[in-house]
């Protein structure tokens, strides 16, 4: 029971810690010259990873039923998708303004 | 032979007492996390949108700013950690570790809130309000005050939220599992503040 215990406390700063680094990988990166799309690219990239960890560990959906998984992920993932459809109007407002 | 039958109709999809395994306190703080992310996301889709659709951006935020957001990063992710902390010392019934875990958790949330006030006063200060701002394009000032306030908000409510459990956990009203519940609440806050920092601080960084 203890050494439970303490392999789930080191699991738990382990995930913390990944989570700082990532942070700190973000944080130089802003820093870098690079062009906006690919920035945004990078951070939504490393923003997802933290996302996974905070998901799995904190919230513990690794160890839920694969059925509430199904449930919760892919409706809210498709829900975004359907968001994005107003970018292609706010490319066609820049044209109009540029 | 009735119960051998109930046996093998039994399977994740089949319905019956607890289809996915968890209790319904839990599967409703699920169901609200999956709402309220949609509606985070049409904030930060929207404030995409206009950055988009903007010929000059503003980028306000000094090498001071990302570094009190990045701190503010770190006391949300330390709450996070501190919570689950909590919720793995309610399951073993330790009620006095339990408290001090979230009263440690309830900390970092009142930290980040004093800093994130601190950076609103500045920003209002030179002059941003939700209608106007100094370099130009004034839905900066919306999308900006309309999403940091909304998850502010949701700080609030969580510091309020995991007060009154810790407080009724304490007194022995409220069960490990509503510690549990509230602990998905204050992460997906921390979740969120996740695609906050790089969409609005990191990617408007002075260089």
């Amino acid at each position: 029971m203890s050494s439970d215990h303490d392999n789930h406390n080191r699991l738990y700063l382990t995930v913390w810690s990944g989570l700082l680094i990532l942070t700190v990988v973000e944080v130089v990166l802003a820093y870098q010259t690079l062009s906006v799309a690919l920035m945004l690219g990078l951070l939504l990239m490393l923003s997802f990873g933290k996302t996974g960890l905070i998901l799995a560990y904190f919230m513990h959906l690794r160890y839920e039923r694969l059925s509430l998984v199904l449930t919760i992920i892919p409706a809210v993932a498709f829900c975004i998708a359907m968001m994005f459809i107003v970018f292609p109007d706010g490319l066609r407002l820049l044209d109009f303004r540029q | 032979m009735a119960e051998m039958a109930s046996e093998t109709r039994v399977s994740a999809w089949g319905g019956g007492g607890s289809p996915f395994g968890v209790s319904s306190k839990k599967f409703g703080m699920w169901l609200f996390l999956m709402s309220d992310t949609l509606t985070f996301t049409a904030f930060l889709i929207a404030y995409s949108y206009v950055r988009l659709a903007s010929v000059e951006w503003p980028r306000p935020f000094g090498g001071m700013s990302i570094f009190m957001a990045s701190v503010m990063t770190l006391c949300l992710l330390s709450s996070s950690l501190t919570m689950v902390m909590a919720v793995a010392a309610a399951k073993r019934q330790q009620i006095r570790q339990t408290v001090v875990w979230m009263v440690a958790t309830i900390g970092g949330g009142v930290l980040f809130m004093i800093l994130h006030i601190n950076e609103w006063l500045t920003l209002i200060h030179e002059g941003v309000t939700p209608f106007a701002n100094p370099w130009g394009v004034p839905l900066f000032g919306a999308s900006f005050f309309t999403l940091t306030g909304l998850h502010m908000t949701h700080v609030t409510g969580g510091v309020i939220y995991l007060a009154i459990v810790a407080f009724g956990f304490g007194k022995g009203k409220f069960e490990a599992e509503d510690v549990e519940v509230s602990g998905l609440y204050w992460h997906f806050v921390d979740l969120v503040w996740m695609f906050i920092f790089p969409m609005v601080y990191l990617l408007s960084n002075q260089m």
